[in-house]
């Protein structure tokens, strides 16, 4: 590993000075993606802004809303009877990334400024019309993801917490690689009042994506047989030795209809 | 260059590190702890797994500088001043959960942790999915999820005196 110079700043406004004012700058937020990158040598920063001292953790609750800090571990979203209650779906997914010890320390809001096209949480956040709040603005999900590790945040914007509405139901179904549990192919439904949404990661080249075709079937009709008949094009799709494109695509209908029984 | 404090095994260390040192650089190289193990450079493993404030973390996956304040346990901290073994380390013995012994510090590190968080009780899926993230390439996992069903009853036993 390269060595960097480490910050922990105390406040989110000194947290996004440290980063605006050196390009080479990055923020440590968990750690279970970026110091791994780090020790392959793939990513040399001048300074790493660890962002653990800034009170960005947490989970609320309220009415309609759930809101969780982005510092917040997958090991404590998973374990949250508030999440259990309002999105089963959010907490399952929550319980299958990484392991025990990554969830300990892998957090929702570096996942989501990472971006990575296999991770998890892109999914539930653009199929629940997640709001990405940040040390600036509010971002609709729809805008926030911008293809693989590319997101709309802007150099030092910093990620505070993520806002989701709770659908009248949610499943998450992830169809994973044996050895790194990053998703194959993994699909996020929610059923809200206004209609059916589902993203899916793992399978797209530009990330995590919508389809269009399934939800406009399950709005119709919220069963797996709605989008039994529907096939998905290979084109887009990631090809790697894992899965082929079209493997891929006959996935995704294969574990979109798995979500949906779940859900339904 | 950059101190952290923080405390092992119930001993305070003040220590200067790099930006770049790893937890488990630093228990392994400055304080000589070489029980916590490294057996892979992709934070799969689990061979390094150590409790930071009392929850398992792979220590390869962790700046030493993230650490700063905190109370760590390696498995050197497991075991009786007086050298009686940990009963999650007397049931591994027992149920010859280990061969070549090179993930074990790590998997007796993640189960204690498990059965500490499952006060309740652990099912054999529980124990198989709790292990996802330590790698054992001898002895097919088979002596390690009993010797943790083992100790489960054992470690809430002593935790209710």
């Amino acid at each position: 590993m390269y060595d960097f110079a480490y910050e922990k700043p105390g406040s989110l406004a000194d947290a996004v000075k440290l980063l605006s004012a050196d390009p080479d700058a990055k923020a440590l937020a968990g750690g279970q993606t970026f110091i791994p990158v780090l020790k392959q040598r793939l990513n040399r920063p001048s300074t790493v802004v660890d962002l653990a001292k800034l009170g960005l953790t947490g989970i609320t609750v309220s009415g309609d809303k759930v809101t969780i800090a982005a510092m917040t571990t997958h090991a404590t979203i998973a374990a949250s009877p508030e999440i259990k209650a309002k999105i089963p779906g959010l907490q399952h997914q929550a319980s299958l990334i990484g392991d025990e010890a990554v969830r300990h320390r892998g957090t929702i809001g570096g996942s989501l400024a990472n971006n990575d096209p296999a991770a998890c949480y892109p999914s539930a956040v653009l199929a629940l019309n997640g709001t990405i709040k940040t040390d600036r603005r509010s971002i609709p999900a729809d805008e926030f993801f911008q293809g693989m590790f590319t997101t709309a945040l802007e150099p030092g914007e910093i990620i505070t917490s993520v806002e989701l509405p709770v659908p009248q139901k949610s499943a998450y179904e992830k169809f994973r690689n044996p050895a790194s549990r990053y998703a194959i192919v993994g699909v996020f439904v929610a059923k809200f009042a206004s209609g059916v949404r589902l993203a899916i990661t793992g399978a797209g080249q530009g990330g995590v994506f919508r389809h269009a075709e399934f939800e406009k079937a399950l709005s119709a009709n919220f069963a797996p047989e709605a989008i039994a008949g529907i096939a998905t094009p290979a084109e887009g799709l990631n090809g790697d030795i894992h899965a082929s494109p079209e493997y891929r695509a006959h996935l995704i209908g294969v574990v979109s209809k798995r979500a949906v029984a779940k859900a339904a | 260059m950059p101190q952290v404090t923080l405390t092992v095994n119930g001993q305070q260390h003040e220590v200067e590190v790099e930006g770049r040192t790893l937890l488990v650089e630093l228990l392994r190289e400055k304080l000589g702890l070489t029980g916590t193990h490294v057996g892979c450079d992709t934070s799969q493993c689990g061979a390094c797994v150590v409790h930071i404030d009392g929850v398992s973390v792979k220590s390869c996956t962790q700046l030493a500088l993230q650490a700063d304040g905190t109370n760590i346990t390696t498995i050197e901290g497991l075991a009786a001043a007086d050298g009686t073994l940990h009963p999650m380390q007397e049931m591994f013995r027992e149920h010859h959960a280990l061969q070549c012994g090179f993930c074990t510090p790590g998997m007796v590190m993640t189960a204690v942790d498990l059965v500490q968080s499952h006060p309740d009780g652990l099912s054999e899926k529980e124990i198989r999915e709790g292990l996802e993230g330590n790698l054992c390439r001898c002895t097919g996992y088979h002596n390690i999820v009993k010797a943790i069903a083992a100790a489960h009853p054992l470690m809430h036993a002593e935790a209710a005196e």
